[in-house]
Order: C-alpha cells, then structure tokens, then sequence
C-alpha cells in the first residue's frame, strides 16, 4: 500500500491540512489501516521534495495546509491505472505444506487439507459476521472485507482442486527431476 | 427442546452389486431452531441426498430422522405428507416459482394447498413478503423479477405459515455474487426468526454465513467448524 500516493488521491480533492489527511485516510480505508501522524508529516515533506504537493504556511507544522501540484496529479493518474503485481510470492507456504506433505509417509493428505480448509471457512465466518454487522453506508469497509472474503476463498478452491485431484492421480513415486521443472515453468510465467 | 432437525447414523445406498452407490454413510447431524448450517462438499459427496433424507422427501436405508421429534417413518403416508407440508420448505438452485402466479400467490399456494382459506392464505404471505422487504413486489410475476428476487420470493413460499425448517440445495447457485449475498442475509434473517437453515453449497463464501459448517467427503461428515468466536478475533492476528 502506499501512503504516497493515498495522501496524493486526498489532495487531489481539495487543499487540506496534515491531520485532516490522517483523519480521512483512515475513514476511507475503513480504519483497517491505522497511521500515525508523523508518518503523514515525514510523506508530505517527501512528496513536497519531489515537487508533487506544494505548501502554504510556515514551519512545516500542523498550520500548513497542502495542495496537489500538476506533476503531483500526472503521478497519481499513472499510479492507479499501473496494474498490482499479480505474480504470487515465490514461496506460498500452504503451497510448500501441501508439496511436502505429498512426500511424507503416513500423512493423510486429504485430512490434511481439511484442516487448512476448515481454518479458512473459520477466517471467512468471521469476516461475513463482521460483514453482516456493516451499516449500509459504510462502502469502504464493505470493500475491504469483500477483498479478504475473495482472497481467502481463491485459497479454499486451491484445497478443493488439490483434494480432487489427488483423488484422481495418486502421488507417484519420489522423483528428483520433477522439482527442478516444476520451479522453472512456473519462473517462465513471472514477469 | 428437541431438535429442529435430527439425523442418527444415516446411511443410504443406491443400486445394488456391482452398481451399489453408498451415498451417505452413519451421518449424525442436528439442527436447533435458529441455527443457520451450512454443509459443504465435492460433487458426489453426498450433500443433496442428505438434503433429501432431511426433508422426509427419501427415506434413508439405515437409520433415524427426526423431524421436531417426530419420526416420519412412524407415520402413515397422510400424517407424512401433512407433517412435510407443514413443518418443512424447500428451496431450490432454479427458484421454482410457478409462472402464472403472482409472487403472493406462489408464497400463498402451499397454504391454500393445506387447506387455509385463499384470503386468509393471501394474508399470511402477504404478511411474509412485507417482512422480507418483497412487499413492492408482490403483485410482480416471476418473469419480472430478477433471479435474486425470485429467490428471496421462493424463501418466503418456504417459510410461510408455521413452518420451522428450511431447506436450501445450492440456493445461490444460479445468482451473482451480490445477489446470492442478499439470498444469504435473507436465510440468516430466518433463522434469526427462529427457523432452522440447512444449506447445501460448494462456494464457501456463502457457506460463511452460517453459524456451522459441515463439511460431507464421500458420504461422511468429515469435519466441522467450531461455533464462532467473537469478533475481536479479527482484531488480534495471530490470536488463533
């Protein structure tokens, strides 16, 4: 996430001060994204360095009110139209887990993907209550939740298409080879 | 006070010999009034038939089902089907509403069916399609009424008049996320009305509504999760 480009979004409504930045960041990140006021000041300065906000008032302080500059407003375009890296990390561990396991004797591979399954479904219970509990209104904390409700969900379908292809095709004998390939197709896909 | 819904090992077979299909094996499930359950699993695992047992609508091959303490197979086929029409509805992925009547009178129909006068019938889904905010709808036919809506007309048909136990196979199957959602919120209503809600769905988000979730693996319940926690546990990572 990056406060740079949030504090410029902010701006881009209207001159505003330090801690009314603050104040709406947090709203508008349905307060899932505490920030403390000096990380405000320290990005304001660098952002004013940079020649993307320009400030009116003296000493830096709380007295100085921000205002977006043209270059500021070209950057926050480019930002939000530049896609997110989709790419997974390299390592996901329930992937390496599951990877794993498929090598060790006497594990019970689909009772172990149920109990991940089980702790996902859990996690997810408790964002659709948190949902549920959402005054209509509070768009953002909707959002958020749906982002972690979907994200949790992609990882539930990955057990269930483990489970059911392991059901069909068997886990076959060691192989020293097959790693290796593996690890380089999927580098092909990376960027 | 019994439960709402009460499985005892529970087996059904289909076929015989080399064709025999062991669709449910000893299932134990218990439902109290209010309480919203959702039963998740593969295709094949099971889901439907347990659906189908639980609504008297098959009878298990080996076994108990109780329905509000009563035990259907103990009954002659008329205190059967009037104990079915009274205590249990049904929903389904396709709605099933019939196309030339009205919302209210599809929500009415299974009381008129059961012998309630049509005013009166007319009141009592009248009555129900007002507190699940379907009321503009009412004089709407099925065809001009969004999927989400229909769905929500057809739970209505489901829990009208005294019934206590719903049962929903894949309702948000044929529904868009945002739909299926306000499916979802309008099942957790009936509950929160007192109904029991067993769901039969594959997408875990919207299995997440439930208060318990049962997971079915080639017949057996395998797992379940634990009654939900409060909602700070959300606030602390790592707390589980």
């Amino acid at each position: 996430m990056s406060i740079r480009h949030a504090l410029l979004a902010l701006l881009s409504e209207g001159p505003k001060y330090g801690l009314q930045l603050r104040q709406d960041f947090e709203s508008r990140t349905g307060e899932v994204w505490p920030l403390n006021v000096g990380q405000v000041y320290t990005t304001l300065q660098r952002l004013e360095r940079d020649g993307l906000v320009e400030s009116q008032g003296s000493g830096g302080g709380p007295q100085n009110v921000f205002t977006i500059t043209p270059t500021g407003a070209d950057e926050l375009t480019e930002w939000l139209r530049t896609p997110p890296e989709v790419v997974p990390p390299p390592r996901d561990e329930l992937v390496i887990k599951v990877l794993v396991a498929m090598r060790v004797p006497g594990v019970d591979l689909p009772e172990l993907l149920q109990v991940h399954r089980r702790h996902l479904v859990q996690a997810m219970q408790e964002y659709t209550r948190l949902k549920s509990e959402i005054a209509e209104g509070e768009v953002e904390l909707s959002l958020v939740v749906d982002a972690e409700l979907f994200r949790i969900e992609a990882i539930v379908r990955w057990l269930d298409i483990a489970d059911a292809r392991l059901k069909r095709q068997p886990v076959r004998a060691p192989s020293n080879e097959s790693a290796p390939r593996v690890g380089r197709k999927i580098a092909g896909v990376r960027r | 006070m019994s439960a709402a819904v009460e499985l005892r090992r529970v087996s059904k077979v289909y076929g015989s010999g080399p064709t025999e299909v062991q669709a449910l094996r000893e299932v134990d499930l218990s439902v109290r009034a209010g309480e919203l359950v959702a039963v998740m699993g593969p295709s094949g695992s099971g889901k439907s038939t347990l659906l189908t047992i639980a609504g008297t609508l098959e009878d298990p091959t080996s076994g108990d089902v109780f329905i509000a303490g009563h035990e259907p197979a103990r009954l002659s086929r008329n205190d059967r089907a009037r104990l079915r029409r009274r205590s249990i509805g049904y929903v389904f992925q396709h709605f099933n509403l019939l196309a030339g009547l009205t919302a209210v009178e599809n929500v009415a129909l299974p009381l008129e069916l059961d012998g309630v006068p049509v005013k009166a019938a007319r009141a009592a889904a009248m009555e129900i399609l007002a507190r699940l905010d379907l009321a503009e709808r009412a004089t709407h036919f099925p065809d001009e009424l969004s999927g989400g809506e229909s769905q929500r007309v057809a739970i209505a048909r489901a829990v009208v008049g005294e019934r206590r136990l719903l049962l929903a196979d894949e309702p948000t199957g044929a529904l868009d996320s945002l739909s299926g959602e306000s499916v979802m919120r309008m099942l957790r209503r009936a509950g929160n009305d007192g109904v029991a809600v067993v769901v039969v769905t594959h997408d875990a988000q919207m299995a997440s509504w439930a208060d318990r979730v049962v997971f079915l693996r080639d017949g057996r319940v395998v797992d379940q999760t634990a009654p939900g926690p409060g909602p700070e546990s959300l606030l602390a990572p790592g707390a589980n």
